[in-house]
C-alpha cells in the first residue's frame, strides 16, 4: 500500500507524541509553578539535570523507572532552590532562572562526563498499532507509558487546582500574595512546594529524553524545551489540560521538517524547526494587549506587571 | 560639601562591598563542590589565575574572551536602565555576524576599510533591529520582553542555519556549513605587538559610550526615570515608547558588532559558530555589573579569565570542561541573591550613628 503524503501525515501525529511527551511534562511543571505566581525560567536546567539522573542511575540500577523517579526527584531539588532563593526580598525570579538554567546544565554536564559512552537500559513503550499492518502507522503507535502518565497527571492536576483546597491556595498565592496572607496562608511555602512540584515533572520530562527519545545522554539533548515551556503555558492559557493539546502540537510541529524530508521535500529543514517559536511569539503578540491583561495569567506573575 | 562626600563614597561603597562578598561566598560553595569532586580547592584556584591572568600568553586568551562579553553585557544591561530584562544577546549576535557577512560578499571589488566599515554597519543593524523587535512588542503589544527576546534567539539561529545551508552556502564547506570566506584582506588586523584583535578596543569604547550616554546625557536622564517609574515618565511627557526602541537599539547594535566581529576578526565566514553563547554570558556580567557599563569591563575580563581557564582545568586536574559552566551558575546565583542585601547595611549604619 502507498502511503506517500499519508505518511507525513502519520508522522507528524507521532512525532507529536514522540516529541510532544517531554514538553508535557515541562509545561505541566511550569503551570503549577506559575499558578503559584512565579515563573521558573530555570526548567531548561532542570530538564538536561533530569536527563542526566535518569540515564545515570538507570545504567547503576539497570531501572529505567528508577531512573525516572530520581530524575523527579533531582528536578525537585532545583526547583526547591529557585523558589527558595526567589522568597527573599528584591530577587527577580526571571533572573534567577536564568542562573538555574546554567547553573542546573553546568552541573548536568560536570557530573554527566563519565556517561556519554556507554548505554543505559530503555524505557519500554508500548505497542498500540497492532492492529494496523501499514509499518508507519505501528511505529507511530509504539507509545512511552510515560505520555499516558502526563495525560493523567494533566487531568488530574486539572482537577485538582479547580476543585481542591489545596489547588485554592495555590491559586490564591498566585492571585494575589497580599490576600493570602490577610488569610493565614503561608505564601512563601506554598511556593516552594508548587515549585518544587514542578520541578519534579520537570526532571522527568528530562529524563524521557535521554532514557525513550532520542534516548542517548549528551551536552546536546535538550534542544531548548525547558525554555520553552514558558510560552507553552502561555499558549496553553494555564489550563493542565491545555498544556497537552499545545505539546501535542509542539511535537507534530518540530516532527513536520523531518517528516516532509521523508517523502523529498528537503529545503527549509530549519525554518521548520522554528514553526513552534514563530507560533508562539505569534501567539503572544495576539493574545497579549497593553489594554487588557491575558485571560487566565495569574496575577502575581511578574510578567504581567 | 562634608555632608555629600562621605554620601557618595557611601552609594559607591554598598555595592562594592556586596559584590565583593558575593564574590568571596562564591568562592567558597565553588571550592567546596571541587573538593568535593576530587580536587584541591587552592591548587584550582591557583590554576585557574594562572590560567587567566599569569602570563602575558594567558591575558591575551582572557582578553580575547572578555571582549565580546562586554558588547554582549550591553545587550542586557541597556535595557535594563527602563526595568526590561532582554535577554536576546544571543540573537543580535547571530544576525550581526550573519548580515556582517552577507553584506562582505557582496562587494568583492571595494577596499578593505569600506568593506569593514559596511560589515560594522550591517551588523549593528541587523542586531539592532532584531532587539528592538522584542522593545517594540513590549510597548505596543505587551508582550512580555523577556520571553520574545528568547524566542527571538532561536528564529535567529534558525534563520542562521537555514541561509548557510541554502542560499548563501559555500559548496566546499562540506561538514560545516558556512558562508563564503570574506577575503583574507578583509579581515582586522592584530593591535600592533599582541595577538589581540581589535575587538577588545571596541569592546571597552562601546561600555564608555553607554556610560556616558547613559549617566551624562539628558536621553540617559529620562530614561533612568521612566525606568524608575514608566507612569511618572509619561505624566511628565516623556516618550516612552521611543525611549524603548532607542534604547533597545543602541543594545542589539552593539550585541551585532560582537556578531560582526566574530566573523571579521576570527572565522572569516558566517557559520553555526556565531551561536557560542556569548549571548547569555553577557547576561551574566551585566547582571554582576549591575547593568553599569563601566563596571561591564572589569567583570567581562573576569569572566573572560574564567573561561579562559577551563583547557587548564582539564588537564591539570582532569576536571570537566563543565567545571566552570558550574562556577558561573553559583556566582550568578549568590550575585542575585545579594540583592536583598542592599539597603540593609544602610540601615545598621545609620543606627551605628544615632
Amino acid at each position: 500500500m502507498e502511503v506517500g503524503w499519508w505518511g507525513v501525515l502519520i508522522a507528524v501525529l507521532g512525532g507529536a507524541i514522540r516529541i510532544g511527551t517531554p514538553f508535557l511534562f515541562v509545561s505541566l511543571g511550569e503551570c503549577l509553578t506559575e499558578k503559584s505566581g512565579r515563573i521558573n525560567l530555570g526548567l531548561e536546567g532542570t530538564l538536561v539535570m533530569g536527563a542526566m539522573t535518569g540515564y545515570a542511575i538507570s545504567l547503576h540500577s539497570g531501572s529505567p523507572w528508577l531512573g525516572v523517579l530520581c530524575a523527579g526527584l533531582a528536578g525537585m531539588v532545583l526547583g526547591a532552590l529557585h523558589s527558595w532563593i526567589c522568597s527573599f526580598q528584591r530577587v527577580n525570579d526571571i533572573a534567577v532562572g536564568i542562573a538555574m538554567m546554567l547553573f542546573g546544565t553546568g552541573l548536568a554536564f560536570f557530573l554527566g562526563k563519565p556517561y556519554i559512552q556507554p548505554s543505559a537500559p530503555r524505557l519500554p513503550s508500548i505497542d498500540l498499532g497492532g492492529w494496523s499492518d501499514i509499518p508507519q502507522l505501528q511505529a507511530a503507535l509504539q507509545i512511552n507509558a510515560l505520555f499516558l502518565v502526563g495525560i493523567v497527571v494533566a487531568v488530574v492536576l486539572g482537577w485538582m487546582l479547580k476543585n481542591t483546597a489545596w489547588g485554592l491556595k495555590v491559586r490564591v498565592v498566585g492571585e494575589s500574595a497580599d490576600a493570602a496572607r490577610a488569610l493565614g496562608l503561608p505564601v512563601d511555602r506554598i511556593r516552594i512546594m508548587s515549585t518544587a512540584m514542578g520541578g519534579f515533572l520537570a526532571g522527568i520530562g528530562g529524563s524521557y529524553l535521554s532514557l525513550y527519545y532520542p534516548f542517548n545522554w549528551s551536552e546536546g539533548l535538550s534542544s531548548g524545551q525547558g525554555l520553552m515551556a514558558v510560552a507553552l503555558v502561555i499558549f496553553a492559557r494555564w489550563q493542565p489540560i491545555g498544556c497537552l493539546w499545545v505539546s501535542l502540537l509542539w511535537g507534530g510541529a518540530a516532527a513536520l521538517g523531518p517528516s516532509l524530508q521523508s517523502v523529498g521535500v528537503t529545503g527549509g529543514y530549519y525554518i521548520f524547526n522554528a514553526i513552534p517559536y514563530i507560533m508562539t511569539l505569534a501567539m503572544m503578540i495576539i493574545t497579549c494587549s497593553p489594554k487588557r491583561t491575558l485571560v487566565g495569567v495569574p496575577r502575581e506573575l511578574t510578567m504581567t506587571r | 560639601m562634608s555632608v555629600a562626600v562621605p554620601q557618595i563614597l557611601n552609594k559607591a561603597l554598598e555595592p562594592f562591598l556586596i559584590i565583593v562578598g558575593s564574590l568571596t561566598v562564591s568562592m567558597v560553595l565553588f571550592g567546596i563542590f571541587v573538593a568535593s569532586a576530587g580536587a584541591d580547592p587552592f591548587e584550582v584556584y591557583q590554576t585557574m589565575y594562572r590560567a587567566a591572568f599569569g602570563t602575558s600568553f594567558s591575558w591575551q586568551n582572557t582578553l580575547v574572551r572578555a571582549a565580546p562579553l562586554m558588547l554582549t553585557a550591553l545587550c542586557t544591561a541597556l535595557p535594563g536602565y527602563l526595568g526590561l530584562i532582554i535577554i536576546g544577546g544571543e540573537g543580535a549576535v547571530v544576525m550581526g555576524g550573519l548580515f556582517a557577512a552577507i553584506v562582505a560578499l557582496t562587494m568583492p571589488t571595494a577596499p578593505p576599510i569600506v568593506v569593514l566599515t559596511t560589515m560594522a554597519l550591517a551588523g549593528m543593524v541587523a542586531g539592532g533591529v532584531w532587539l528592538m523587535i522584542g522593545g517594540a512588542l513590549r510597548h505596543y503589544r505587551a508582550v512580555n520582553e523577556t520571553i520574545s527576546s528568547l524566542l527571538l534567539n532561536y528564529i535567529a539561529i534558525a534563520l542562521l542555519n537555514h541561509l548557510v545551508t541554502s542560499t548563501f552556502r559555500d559548496p566546499e564547506s562540506l561538514n560545516h556549513p558556512s558562508t563564503h570566506h570574506i577575503g583574507e584582506a578583509n579581515m582586522i588586523g592584530v593591535i600592533p605587538g599582541t595577538d589581540l584583535h581589535w575587538g577588545l578596543v571596541f569592546g571597552i569604547v562601546a561600555c564608555v559610550i553607554a556610560w556616558f550616554l547613559m549617566h551624562h546625557t539628558v536621553f540617559g536622564f529620562a530614561s533612568r526615570i521612566a525606568g524608575g517609574n514608566v507612569r511618572a515618565a509619561q505624566v511628565a511627557g516623556l516618550p516612552v515608547g521611543r525611549l524603548i526602541l532607542t534604547i533597545c537599539f543602541v543594545a542589539g547594535a552593539a550585541g551585532g558588532l560582537a556578531g560582526m566581529l566574530e566573523v571579521a576578526a576570527i572565522h572569516g565566514r558566517a557559520n553555526d559558530t556565531l551561536n557560542a553563547n556569548y549571548g547569555y554570558a553577557g547576561i551574566l556580567v551585566a547582571f554582576v555589573a549591575r547593568n553599569n557599563p563601566l563596571a561591564i569591563i572589569p567583570v567581562a575580563v573576569l569572566l573572560g579569565g574564567i573561561r579562559a581557564s577551563s583547557g587548564l582545568l582539564q588537564r591539570a586536574h582532569e576536571l570537566p570542561d563543565a567545571t566552570v559552566l558550574v562556577m558561573q551558575g553559583i556566582i550568578f546565583l549568590v550575585i542575585l541573591f545579594s540583592e536583598t542585601l542592599y539597603g540593609r547595611f544602610a540601615k545598621l549604619q545609620k543606627q551605628g550613628a544615632s
